[in-house]
């Protein structure tokens, strides 16, 4: 990958992320009275198309945004860098693709 | 000790930036991890949610909401910077950011508390 | 040292040199803020000089003078800027002709946009000041820094450049343009008043043009 392709990735992922992460927080700020259940919550996520694009969306743009945020600030803060780095980035992109795939099922699909 | 020739907002702005996103990347696992708990039945989740109720976690979940929020709002200023064809610096956004993580932090924790 | 009006850094310096120790290395030409040689790092700030008066700067009565961050020092006061020039090169900073001397003069419209933007950041010395600025640079070894990607900027937006392309490609290429995270300290210290943040969002911009098939204009 290039740098101009990798800045590209971040920023549309970013740009994708951005209106996500305000309806995250409006959410967040709307459900923290008094904590929250997981029978609210998963009230309105089971079975929900609509939910389920939105955390998958959510999930994949940060799983390809969060390791290259991170590549830029192994680089410029360790030694670190080359194949192994670019290498162990892929490898968080792909678990938290894989862990965050996973709790979307967790509160979207029907047990 | 700051470096003189560090001590702008910009780059304020900037290590915010980045102390955030470094914590919310570390952090997104846990999360996922947490809510992958409703595979194994929604009893799991709701006692892990329960346990969340225990003030030092929502002092952690305070400072996720206010990271989240700083990040978001210097993500979208460096944006604003690299895509339109601005000439000067927006301190401005800078400072508004700030206002609106404490803001939102605030709110959190007023609610949550 | 006599203290007096309009006492400037730089001749703080020329004085310690000829008064108190005369194997002092420093480096200036113009006096006058035109030549760029004289640039060095004032209580912990990059700055030029010649130009920076010392009732402006010092605190307390005391001023801390060091040469410049970010670049190999040679002796004293005086870095080597063979980096700072090459990286320059890297960029291709550099006028590609399209016209020989017998031919006229290229007619270009002072306000055009391509021109007003070349303009803006035209007038850079070369004084290595945003480049000791930056932290990047200091992070990234490979980094061109604001200086050399400004005057890629400007090449960009110069129609009588005859590869202008070769220039975004160069300035877009690892090191590049795209490392820079508009940190914006170059703009704070510029003593010509340059942005090289907006100029190199502005190839960050255009290298994403370039991408999707629009290319230059």
């Amino acid at each position: 990958m290039t740098p101009v392709w990798l800045f590209l990735a971040q920023r549309l992922t970013a740009l994708i992320l951005a209106p996500l992460v305000i309806a995250h927080l409006a959410m967040i700020l709307i459900v923290a009275d008094g904590g929250l259940t997981a029978a609210e919550i998963l009230a309105r996520t089971r079975g929900s198309v609509g939910w389920g694009l939105f955390y998958g969306t959510f999930v994949l743009a940060a799983a390809i945004h969060g390791p290259i945020g991170l590549r830029n600030v192994i680089q410029e803060h360790t030694p670190w860098r080359g194949r192994s780095l670019d290498a162990a980035m892929l490898l968080l992109g792909g678990l938290l693709a894989t862990l965050g795939g996973r709790a979307v099922v967790a509160v979207v699909g029907e047990p | 000790m700051i470096r003189p020739a560090r001590n702008h907002p910009g780059f304020w702005a900037f290590v915010a930036h980045r102390v955030s996103g470094v914590a919310l990347v570390l952090f997104l696992p846990l999360h996922f991890l947490a809510l992958g708990l409703a595979l194994e039945s929604d009893a799991a989740l709701e006692g892990f949610l329960a346990a969340t109720e225990h003030p030092a976690f929502v002092i952690g979940e305070w400072g996720l909401v206010t990271f989240l929020t700083i990040h978001l709002a210097a993500g979208t200023r460096v944006m604003l910077l690299e895509l339109l064809p601005w000439r000067d610096t927006r301190k401005g956004l800078i400072a508004f950011g700030a206002v609106l993580a404490v803001a939102v932090g605030a709110v959190f924790l007023v609610r949550a508390g | 040292m006599p203290q007096r009006a309009n006492q400037t850094v730089l001749d703080v310096v020329t004085w310690i040199q000829r008064h108190a120790e005369p194997a002092l290395a420093y480096r200036f030409a113009c006096r006058v803020g035109v030549c760029g040689s004289c640039a060095m790092t004032v209580n912990g700030r990059p700055r030029w000089t010649c130009r920076t008066h010392v009732s402006r700067v010092a605190r307390e009565r005391r001023l801390r003078i060091e040469p410049l961050r970010n670049l190999p020092r040679l002796k004293d006061l005086a870095v080597d800027m063979t980096p700072f020039f090459e990286k320059w090169q890297r960029a291709q900073g550099r006028f590609t002709p399209t016209r020989t001397r017998a031919e006229p003069m290229a007619a270009v419209r002072p306000d055009s946009a391509p021109r007003r933007a070349a303009d803006a950041g035209i007038e850079c010395i070369n004084c290595g000041v945003c480049h000791a600025a930056c932290d990047v640079v200091g992070w990234d070894p490979d980094y061109l820094g604001p200086a050399a990607l400004n005057r890629a900027w400007t090449l960009v937006n110069d129609v009588r450049d005859g590869d202008r392309h070769g220039v975004l490609k160069a300035a877009s290429a690892g090191g590049g343009c795209h490392s820079c995270h508009t940190h914006g300290s170059c703009v704070e210290h510029c003593p010509v008043g340059i942005n090289p943040t907006a100029g190199i969002a502005g190839l960050k911009r255009q290298s994403l043009l370039d991408l999707v098939g629009g290319g230059l204009p």
